[in-house]
């Protein structure tokens, strides 16, 4: 139960740990949207670059970081399948009823698959030197323009907050209820489908009835606090930009400038091309 | 019918930022018929210790035995395991799950596979034990009785798969003073009557005192203390180094003996009493 994806945080106390979150969750931004015009070999080598430095920069093992792409795997494997065969794509190597095969379609596949990859790995990798809490108050900082047209900033920051923190909560639950049921004699990993869809109940009844408590629980502690009765509340952590956010914001620059410079001026893929051509025939 | 352990340790999430020891080289042994309180802070590797004594965690290091059970066997026999040594976690009472009663409390005995009569009896005595009224209760959902009558449902829950071991996890976490007296008394009566062997932790060193027969100490995941509750509480000085409290009843005749008193150490509120009554007399 403990390995699950969300709330990764890896805390190693690096300089990207020490970003501002803010600087970091508009990278993590940048980073996604410029992936999608990305298509050139040069480019995703340029991305797989930037992805590798900041991992050694930020001292998170790349094999933790890699268990993040363990959840896409599937996905990648077939997106790739299907490309490699339905693309249509260039001169047919091999062709059999609606299907064939081609050098293009190949590299397409590549492409594909590494879009993906590194579409996973930025975000995990935010998600790896920041702190839930972190997020919620760089994205409420992030949101504050919303205000002017009323939108309530402030209480849905809130409610991140509070489900982001419950998150662990509600899994040491979760562990607790299968042990407790376990000590009981449930098994919970054996039988068929309907038997373990059956041997949920006692655990997913317990959940929710904790769950339902707890929510009571804070919601009085917020209102006997008098939770917004005060107009502006101040804050315990604030957020700062700082050099380490500068060097960040240089980085990813310089990723544009490879991708968009590296695309323009070189013919990488054309040479790509040519190498797996002559390899294949 | 024993409990061996030796040796043993265990690791959380191993290679990782948040490994952490958890118990280091435990060795003890218990016999049948014993009340052993298992004491120490929190994070002291109580727990750890407790789920491993059912397989709840899986044996990684050193030997447990339970019986004839060997858990360090390539392939022991969980499920007779978890059916000799009954485990009553921390706040049962949120374990809870089931339309009625009754059907809560024989979970246990359904998946052990009992007859639907041979589990009604069993409900019906475990219901009994843990002092609650079965044919005002039965029928009732778990989720309308009072806070200490959820907690006497849960454990009956435990009492009717019958173990020979019973393991309770803080049984009185919660609980105002009449409260945890009550819970105490039951748990007294299920070892006299139905489960002989029951370890429990417990950070309520009033209670220790007056119920258990030896005392297992727990400090940073290594075994501290294995003594009688008046061997352990003479240590007074180096338990509060360790983190816990001696009872109010140890304290005061402690100070009175600093005071030429010529009291004995007691263990309980009573045995004091009777004991300075008894040096009034003789002072006279």
């Amino acid at each position: 139960m403990k390995d699950v994806v969300f709330g990764q945080y890896y805390p190693t106390g690096s300089g990207v740990h020490h970003m501002d979150a803010r600087a970091k969750v508009v990278l993590a931004l940048a980073y996604i949207v410029l992936i999608f015009f990305v298509d050139s070999f040069v480019g995703y080598f340029a991305y797989a670059l930037f992805v590798l430095s900041v991992t050694l920069v930020a001292k998170v093992p790349l094999r933790t970081l890699l268990r993040s792409v363990k959840g896409v795997a599937v996905l990648v494997l077939f997106i790739s399948i299907i490309n490699v065969f339905f693309s249509g794509l260039g001169e047919p190597l091999w062709q059999w009823w609606i299907l064939s095969v081609s050098v293009d379609s190949l590299l397409h596949a590549a492409k594909m698959a590494l879009r993906i990859l590194l579409l996973v790995l930025g975000p995990a990798l935010l998600t790896y030197t920041t702190t839930p809490m972190e997020l919620t108050d760089a994205i409420e900082s992030l949101m504050t323009p919303l205000k002017w047209v009323r939108f309530p900033v402030r209480d849905v920051a809130v409610i991140m907050s509070i489900a982001l923190r419950m998150i662990p909560t509600l899994m040491e639950e979760t562990d607790r209820i299968m042990l407790a049921q376990k000590a009981r004699g449930a098994s919970l990993d054996t039988g068929n489908i309907f038997k373990r869809v059956k041997a949920l109940v006692p655990i997913l009844i317990p959940l929710f009835v904790g769950a339902f408590r707890r929510a009571e629980e804070l919601a009085l502690a917020l209102d006997a606090r008098c939770y917004n009765a005060s107009p502006k509340r101040t804050r315990y952590r604030i957020l700062r930009f700082g050099w380490r956010d500068l060097v960040g914001l240089l980085a990813f620059g310089s990723l544009v400038a490879v991708v968009v410079l590296g695309a323009v001026r070189y013919d990488f893929d054309g040479m790509i091309y040519d190498l797996v051509a002559s390899w294949v025939h | 019918m024993s409990i061996e352990v030796e040796g043993l340790g265990y690791t959380y999430m191993k290679k990782s930022p948040y490994e952490k020891r958890a118990l280091d080289n435990v060795s003890f042994r218990v016999e049948e018929g014993e009340f052993v309180a298992v004491v120490g802070q929190t994070g002291s590797g109580k727990s750890t210790l407790m789920q491993h004594l059912n397989g709840l965690i899986k044996l990684t290091e050193g030997k447990i035995k339970v019986d004839d059970i060997d858990l360090t066997a390539r392939r022991p026999d969980y499920k007779r395991l978890r059916f000799l040594v009954g485990m009553v976690f921390q706040y049962p009472e949120y374990q809870l799950f089931d339309e009625t009663v009754a059907k809560d409390v024989g979970f246990g005995c359904r998946n052990a596979g009992l007859s639907a009569e041979e589990t009604e009896d069993r409900v019906r005595q475990a219901i009994a034990l843990v002092g609650l009224d079965y044919d005002e209760i039965a029928d009732r959902s778990p989720f309308e009785l009072s806070g200490g009558q959820k907690r006497r449902v849960a454990i009956a829950g435990v009492v009717a798969m019958r173990p020979k071991v019973l393991i309770l996890d803080e049984p009185t976490a919660g609980l105002d003073p009449v409260g945890r007296r009550e819970i105490m008394e039951m748990v007294l009566s299920l070892h006299r009557t139905v489960c002989p062997t029951v370890l429990m932790v417990s950070h309520d060193m009033e209670a220790v005192a007056e119920y258990c027969d030896r005392v297992l100490v727990l400090s940073h995941g290594t075994l501290a203390y294995d003594a009688t509750p008046a061997a352990l509480f003479a240590k007074g000085e180096q338990l509060r180094d360790m983190g816990l409290d001696t009872p109010a009843s140890v304290q005061l005749s402690t100070r009175l003996r600093q005071n030429g008193w010529d009291v004995p150490l007691c263990l309980t509120p009573k045995a004091l009493a009777e004991a300075i009554a008894k040096a009034l007399e003789g002072s006279r």
